[in-house]
């Protein structure tokens, strides 16, 4: 590093604790330059470098926002560029840069599942009770809004459901969350990766292990890092995140990468709107997914795991710290796993509100201290991963699939589902259904199936048309109840299960104010890197404000078309590249006639 | 830097380039391919001292088997690629990635070929709606010192100078990208005045931009008043005599004064970067 350039301001007293908080367990800075990466470029600072997300987190809970003089301070102890870091503080929606106006804000999803349920008119009447009110993108709680986050300097942050004025308040004077959901499929014997779900204590390491606890990780350590890959690769077990990707497949990919370090990465930043299941699942059996990364992370011969979720969560983050810390003392995670002589722990990274953080090669950057841009692929993260080195990063769903799979085989687990689509999946059911809420199926069934099991639709409704898949997915008519969810019908359709959301709408809803919201968030989440995306959302979303303000549709087709197809075939990762696929759907279905 | 090895001969790869077999050396890009061949490729965010970012895509090309056009200018080669650099969809995203650069950003004072091959693609900015109805980066320029301007709405966001202020050349790190999406712009820490930042005056920043977003104080100033005339001006070459380095500098004059100094960016001292003497001192020079 060469000589840096500080500012003059001085942190506060409480911004240096914070940050040298973070810092303090990690001795004097060392800073090495990584090799340059052959396709992303940037020689990259390791060792303290990755710290910055961290140190930004504590200074914006200290001070309720990032002060001058506390990036200041933080630039000095990691080595980091001022610039550079500033760079990286505005990158993220839940840091702020200017003077704090009030101690508490309160973030309030306006998104497409809770505008349905009045949260325009909720902003209004928080603000109007005196609150400092931001909006924001869906907070992962669809099941049951509006729903809130309110953040609080020097304090834990907040979640709120089914929020009113009321709610809001009690909340902040208690200080408590709402509490966590109760499964709609509660009870119920065919439960795979739910089974455990409010019946075991969250909070409990022995209650974990007398509900059949570690017993997986058992079995993996007893069969040794092959044979769990191969029976992961014999499930068929495909990656929940959005890409369906062959886990084994990545699995064997990183294994194969003999004396480079490796890492175990786990996707818990669920930002895509409608998704809330790998809340439920971390809310409610925290340990699994720490067996399951340790499981996974012995296998391919990582000795660091890192597990990162949305900085919307704050009752889960709070559940699987304390997991981690649990596991870590039982010595469960640490340099002799569970006595196998294996190495493994975990560190867990919590995001500041960017969507784009959950695509892989943008999570890597955040956790490296960078700025949430996705790299260009190839390389990809096999061999070319967090830190530049062989990652395999899995969704929260995926890996806790592999529980049962190294419980009673590959073989056994390829019962469930269709042959090309094996196991459960797990439906993120909202909007006009009697009982939204996660469920968990087998594929195949169908996408009616998945509605009557979620109550059915709201009585004296009608399907006007239901998004399959969230934002980045489609919107289907009614014509497609019928549709089976697997992964080989849905492809044949040209449609995606995504992150598994069924969202159902009704004639009563405003159907182009939704697709305009949706429109308003690939702007908002736009990472800002290439061209196609950063100025095409946003072209794409006046076009949408034109037509709701009556513009007529066949004046706007062909620049629709144009956006549509520039978006999709140059944008650099996935949001660009579906950023104009639920509008598309809705244009084909029909949705965006008769604007008003 | 793109950097290959000089002197150690690579091994041919063959290609498919628009229909047409071709031999490359392995480890070129696709744009490296495209040059050999004499295939005119837009670029706006790539250059040839600085490493590829990719950002802008107006290079795209589409290859057999790929679901999405890739960025030529950062994909290597491989034996038995089938490469398309004028197909209906390569033409449409490039016209595409210029209607909405130039419906936000002010280009007119682009490097030629800019303007050129927004020219040949037949890109229609207006047809995005008028300029006080839709989202631009309208905003005031930045002149903060005598030396240079920043003119951020003429920025189309090629971190091109942030790559040269830092690892690319400078190390120096004055700036960044800062903020998200459309609100993502090149900036120092909180916005400070170049004065205050880390900023040595270099100048490699001015070198690389292709927009005239930054420019020199003379060149910004004489384009206010109408002066500036790049056909009256008259390019010299001369080795910079401030120190022993010997980097090679360009002194573009009009009417016998200096108005901007750059250096050859495939000079082997330089790579077109020089520091604040050979860029500015001609300034105490001739004042
Ligand atoms: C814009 C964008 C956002 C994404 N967000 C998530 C996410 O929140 N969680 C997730 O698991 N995968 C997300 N993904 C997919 C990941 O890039 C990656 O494919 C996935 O984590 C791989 O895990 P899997 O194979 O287990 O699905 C996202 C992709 C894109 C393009
Ligand atoms: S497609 Fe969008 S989110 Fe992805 S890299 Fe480009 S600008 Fe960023
Ligand atoms: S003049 Fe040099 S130091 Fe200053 S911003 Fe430009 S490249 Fe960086
Ligand atoms: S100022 Fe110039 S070089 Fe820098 S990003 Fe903008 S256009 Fe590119
Ligand atoms: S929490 Fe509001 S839409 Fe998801
Ligand atoms: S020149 Fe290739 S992406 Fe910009």
């Amino acid at each position: 590093m060469p000589d840096l350039h500080f500012g003059g301001a001085e942190p506060t007293v409480a911004e240096r604790a914070a940050v040298d908080a973070v810092v303090a367990d990690v001795g004097p800075a060392i800073v090495e330059m990584t090799e340059r990466l052959v396709y992303a470029g940037r020689t990259r600072a390791v060792e303290r470098r990755h710290l910055l997300l961290p140190a930004l987190h504590a200074l914006q809970r200290a001070a309720g926002w990032i002060s001058p003089g506390g990036l200041d301070h933080a630039c000095r102890v990691l080595e980091v560029p001022p610039a550079e870091a500033y760079g990286v503080a505005t990158f993220y929606h839940l840091f702020t840069h200017e003077p704090p106006e009030a101690a508490d804000v309160v973030h309030v999803c306006d998104d497409i599942a809770c505008r349905p349920l009045g949260a325009v008119d909720l902003m209004a009447d928080l603000r109007a009770a005196g609150h400092h009110v931001r909006p924001s993108p869906c907070l992962g709680q669809c099941e049951r809004g509006p729903a809130v986050l309110v953040q609080r300097t020097g304090g834990d942050d907040l979640t709120v459901t089914s929020a009113g004025v009321a709610e809001v308040s009690v909340a902040i004077d208690r200080g408590t969350s709402t509490a966590s959901v109760v499964l709609p499929q509660a009870g119920s014997t065919d439960l795979c990766l739910l089974a455990r779900i409010g019946v075991v204590d969250p909070t409990s390491l022995d209650d974990y292990l007398a509900h059949g606890g570690y017993r997986a990780l058992e079995a993996a350590l007893a069969m040794g890092g092959d044979r769990v890959i191969e029976e992961v690769a014999a499930s068929g077990l495909s990656g929940r995140g959005g890409a369906a990707f062959p886990t084994g497949v990545k699995w064997q990919a990183v294994a194969d990468q003999l004396g480079r370090p490796r890492h175990m990465v786990c996707n818990a930043d669920e930002s895509e709107p409608g998704t809330f299941k790998d809340r439920v699942v971390m809310e409610g059996d925290p340990f699994s997914l720490i067996e399951a990364m340790t499981v996974a992370g012995t296998a391919i011969g990582a000795e660091q795991g890192w597990l990162y979720i949305r900085g919307e969560y704050p009752v889960t983050t709070a559940r699987l710290a304390n997991a981690i810390a649990a596991a870590r003392s039982a010595g469960f995670l640490g340099d002799d796993v569970a006595g196998s002589g294996a190495r493994f722990d975990i560190l867990l990274r919590i995001g500041a509100g960017a969507y784009i953080c959950g695509e892989e090669t943008a999570l890597f950057n955040s956790i490296e201290g960078y700025r949430g841009e996705p790299r260009n692929k190839p390389p990809f993260p096999t061999t070319h991963g967090l830190f530049g080195e062989p990652t395999a990063i899995n969704n929260v769903e995926t890996l806790v699939n592999v529980l049962p799979i190294m419980l009673d085989g590959g073989a056994a687990y390829t019962a469930l589902g269709t042959e090309r689509s094996s196991g459960t999946r797990l439906f993120c059911v909202s909007g006009r259904v009697n009982a939204p809420g996660i469920y968990e199926h087998e594929f195949g069934i169908t996408l009616g199936g998945v509605i009557e099991a979620a109550g059915g639709v709201t009585d004296g409704t009608e399907v006007r048309s239901v998004l399959l898949g969230g934002a980045a997915g489609s919107f289907v008519g009614p014509d497609r109840l019928d549709l089976p969810l697997t992964l080989e019908d849905t492809r044949e359709a040209g449609l995606s299960l995504g992150s598994g959301v069924v969202m159902v709408f009704g004639h009563e809803d405003d159907m182009v104010d939704t697709v305009r919201r949706i429109a308003e968030f690939f702007r908002d989440e736009s990472c800002g890197q290439c061209v196609p995306c950063r100025v095409g959302t946003v072209r794409q979303e006046e076009v949408l404000v034109r037509l709701r303000r009556g513009a007529t549709l066949d004046d706007e087709r062909e620049l629709l078309d144009d956006l549509g197809a520039v978006m999709r075939d140059a944008s650099i990762c996935g949001l660009g590249q579906t950023a104009a696929g639920a509008v598309r759907s809705a244009l084909d279905l029909g949705l965006l006639e008769g604007a008003r | 830097m793109n950097g290959t090895p000089v002197g150690t001969p690579r091994p041919l790869v063959g290609i498919t380039l628009d229909g047409k077999a071709v031999k490359v050396p392995e480890g070129s890009t696709i744009l490296d391919a495209c040059r050999r061949e004499g295939v005119d490729t837009p670029t706006l965010c790539w250059a040839e001292n600085l490493t590829p970012v990719n950002v802008c895509r107006v290079c795209v090309v589409e290859v057999e088997g790929s679901r999405v056009l890739v960025p030529s200018c950062s994909r290597p080669v491989e034996e038995g690629m089938v490469v398309g650099t004028d197909t209906e969809r390569v033409r449409t995203s490039r016209r595409m990635v210029f209607e909405l650069l130039a419906s936000s950003v002010r280009m007119d004072r682009s490097d030629a070929d800019v303007l050129d091959w927004m020219d040949h693609y037949g890109a229609r900015p207006e047809r995005m709606g008028a300029r006080d109805e839709i989202a631009t980066v309208a905003q005031p320029v930045k002149v903060q010192d005598d030396l240079y301007v920043r003119d951020y709405e003429r920025c189309i966001l090629c971190y091109k100078c942030v790559e040269a202020c830092g690892d690319d050349a400078q190390h120096t790190y004055a700036i960044a990208t800062a903020g998200r999406g459309f609100d993502a712009h090149i900036s120092t820490e909180f916005d400070v005045t170049l004065p205050d930042s880390a900023c040595v005056y270099c100048g490699n920043c001015i070198g690389v931009c292709p927009t005239g977003a930054l420019v020199f104080k003379t060149e910004h100033d004489m384009r206010e008043e109408g002066t500036w005339d790049e056909s009256a001006q008259e390019v010299t070459t001369t080795v910079c005599g401030f120190c022993g380095v010997g980097c090679n500098l360009e002194l573009h004059t009009q009417d016998d004064r200096i108005v901007k100094v750059t250096s050859p960016a495939d000079h082997s001292v330089t790579h077109g970067h020089l520091c604040i003497k050979g860029r500015f001192g001609w300034q105490h020079a001739q004042s």
